[in-house]
């Protein structure tokens, strides 16, 4: 059988992170399709522990931690100074954030950045609320969801609002390019991480990173879930290249699935009403339709 | 060659001749003729940098650090509100030992807003592990600036380092400046070459987490040790530039007529040229009157002082900043430094300028007549001086 994802790891034995977690997925894939000539920013997030503590780490590439807000400042001073040595060609920077640093506390350094037009490469691997500090909602969390700062008592006191839609906000930047991806879909992931690599400017991609210890699911689940959220169109696999959109998973209409079945395999959703689901279920929808009718009207010729 | 240069403009031809590789800025009055300046020199080709226009003075100082981990000389500069807002990134800076040089102009903080000359902004990034030198003139800027990269570059330094101006007084103060040769400061400076630095052909992660029994309590004490060892390296260097260019600015205290003053004042920035001219008269009038210009705040100059205090009677400090709840910075540390000495002087503290308040002549008149008039050498005195009832 031919191998589609690169055999080199970069990644190596030893990391911190939770049993099934989907972020340290994220990471592998990632700098397999990235390759050894990767820089790399990280925030506080569990990725900042991840690693492993000096002066042991568990990536091979250069590394940098930055403050929690400061991710797209850093990659931007990196490219810099890689130009301003002559050392840029052929080397990838990436700002590596979790979603609490990108939509939340990191996103006025993520838009400056990407507006200024560095040659930068920003992932966010979204595990939807902020779990190293022990679950506390961000605006990645979804509607509907508990968190510790979000508990569900007596009066259902679940987050209120819906997720934050960053790769919306990315695009509306006019970078080159912008996209989802998923731990579910390593060749997509891949794929796309390839495309970010040979693109001469700011990238967006958003990882889709599903935390056992947060959405209280078993950690053998990570993937079937991962695929699950895909397969419902509650997380879409999509790419924005240049303007143009693309649906890189096409979920047929007789094959979309309920939300309900993702909905019931996790814990944080375990109190939600048929009332609340049904206004999920709509909003999925219609974010879907919203999608699709942009790949009608700005899609690939 | 000479020009006329203001105190930003001074800065902005610092940043050239010593070839900052990246500069991240953002704008504030008054430092906005910085950036205006270096943005002019590198539309006429004159000057070659990588110039990041980002969306923040956090973000400023960010870019600043990520780049001089990847070994670019760097240079930022800000004033009062976007310096407070840089606060995290200070601390990071040092403790990444990335040897940024910025110039800070000293505006005071709102509210209510004030773009005038106040030094608590500064003084209130004391504990961030930057070294922090006043200037008096925009040749002092220039010269200062190019002294700095050498001094925070060296390999038992490597710490960042904070030039101040006072805002308009020096900032926007045209002064015939003379602009050494760009040769004889490449000669002077050299190239900046970190040997730990973000490499790809050598990979390896700065800032990793260190458990309490680890490392960081020891990466601390080296920030410390590297303060200390700045002392000597600024006094070296200062050398070093008089020698190649003929100027020097006394290194930690700039002494002005102390020789045989039983009063000096000591103060830091543009009111010491007010000073000056106050000690000259006194001097004609018989008075024995001196200034001791603080020049270097971080490093404290403990011995500077100490070795000052042997001949002295009375010391009048001048505040331009305020640590509520406690007296002025310099003043409070100027006693702390003494406190130990068997025949130590009178130490007498004053408020002064803040929120751009004019020190005049008078000013420093009342101060001189205030320690003149002082008999009883136990009293404890600090005041605000000029308040409006």
């Amino acid at each position: 059988m031919k191998l589609t994802i690169p055999e080199q790891e970069l990644m190596e034995k030893g990391h911190m992170a939770c049993l099934g977690c989907g972020g340290s997925l994220a990471m592998r894939y990632l700098l397999k399709a990235l390759g050894k000539d990767t820089m790399m920013a990280i925030p506080a997030c569990c990725w900042a522990v991840i690693p492993g503590v000096f002066p042991y780490s568990c990536l091979e590439i250069p590394l940098q931690y930055v403050a929690f807000e400061a991710t797209g400042a850093a990659i931007s001073g990196m490219e810099a100074a890689l130009k301003a040595k002559g050392k840029k060609d052929g080397v990838t920077v990436v700002g590596w954030a979790g979603d609490g640093g990108t939509v939340d506390i990191g996103i006025q350094a993520l838009s400056g950045a990407v507006e200024r037009g560095h040659d930068v490469k920003y992932v966010c691997y979204d595990n939807e609320a902020y779990m190293n500090t022990g679950i506390q909602r961000s605006s990645a969390t979804p509607k509907g969801a508990w968190t510790t700062t979000t508990p569900v008592g007596n009066t259902r006191f679940w987050k209120q609002t819906n997720k934050k839609n960053i790769v919306e906000i990315m695009a509306a930047h006019d970078i080159p390019y912008a996209c989802t991806a998923s731990v579910a879909y390593p060749e997509d992931l891949i794929k796309k991480a390839k495309k970010m690599k040979d693109i001469k400017g700011p990238c967006y991609m958003h990882i889709y990173a599903p935390c056992p210890t947060g959405w209280k699911y078993p950690p053998e689940k990570t993937i079937e879930l991962s695929r699950l959220a895909t397969e419902s169109c509650i997380f879409p696999l999509y790419e924005v290249t240049y303007g143009k959109y693309k649906i890189n998973k096409d979920i047929k209409d007789e094959k979309k699935k309920p939300i309900i079945d993702y909905l019931r395999s996790q814990g944080r959703f375990r109190k939600l009403d048929e009332e609340t689901i049904r206004s999920l279920q709509k909003h999925v929808d219609d974010e879907w339709i919203k999608l699709k009718k942009k790949v009608e009207c700005f899609g690939e010729e | 060659m000479k020009k006329v240069l203001s105190g930003n403009s001074a800065a902005a031809y610092g940043s050239m001749l010593v070839r900052a590789e990246v500069i991240s800025a953002y704008p504030i009055t008054p430092q906005t003729k910085i950036v205006e300046k270096i943005a002019d020199l590198i539309a006429n080709g004159e000057f070659k940098t990588e110039f990041v226009k980002v969306e923040s003075e956090h973000s400023a100082m960010a870019a600043a650090v990520s780049a001089s981990l990847v070994g670019a000389r760097t240079f930022t500069a800000t004033s009062a509100q976007g310096l407070l807002l840089m606060h995290e990134i200070l601390h990071w800076a040092s403790a990444s030992r990335t040897p940024i040089v910025m110039v800070n102009i000293n505006r005071g903080l709102a509210p209510p807003w004030s773009v005038w000359a106040d030094q608590t902004d500064s003084i209130a990034q004391r504990d961030t592990g930057w070294m922090q030198f006043y200037c008096e003139s925009c040749q002092e800027v220039l010269d200062t600036m190019i002294q700095l990269y050498k001094v925070a570059e060296d390999k038992d330094v490597l710490l960042p380092a904070m030039l101040s101006e006072d805002a308009f007084l020096l900032s926007h103060t045209s002064e015939i400046v003379d602009i050494p040769d760009q040769e004889k400061v490449d000669d002077f400076l050299g190239t900046f070459d970190p040997e730990y630095k973000l490499d790809v052909n050598r990979p390896m992660s700065f800032g990793s987490l260190s458990m309490p029994h680890q490392y960081y309590y020891e990466f601390r004490y080296k920030i410390a040790e590297a303060m200390e060892n700045a002392k000597n390296k600024i006094i070296e260097v200062e050398r070093d530039f008089e020698k190649v260019f003929g100027r020097s600015y006394g290194g930690f205290l700039d002494l002005y007529r102390c020789d045989g003053a039983d009063i000096v004042l000591v103060a830091a920035g543009s009111m010491s040229s007010t000073i000056r001219i106050a000690v000259d008269e006194m001097r004609d009038k018989g008075h024995k009157v001196g200034l001791a210009r603080l020049r270097v705040f971080r490093p404290f100059p403990v011995e500077e002082f100490k070795k000052l205090a042997k001949d002295v009677k009375i010391i009048g400090v001048l505040d331009r900043s305020f640590c509520f709840g406690y007296e002025g910075a310099f003043f409070t540390e100027i006693k702390s430094a003494l406190y130990n000495m068997d025949d130590r002087p009178l130490v007498k503290g004053y408020v002064v300028g803040i929120g751009g308040r004019d020190v005049t002549l008078d000013v420093i008149f009342e101060i001189i007549d205030d320690c003149m008039k002082t008999t009883d050498t136990k009293e404890e005195s600090f005041k605000w001086i000029g308040l409006k009832g």
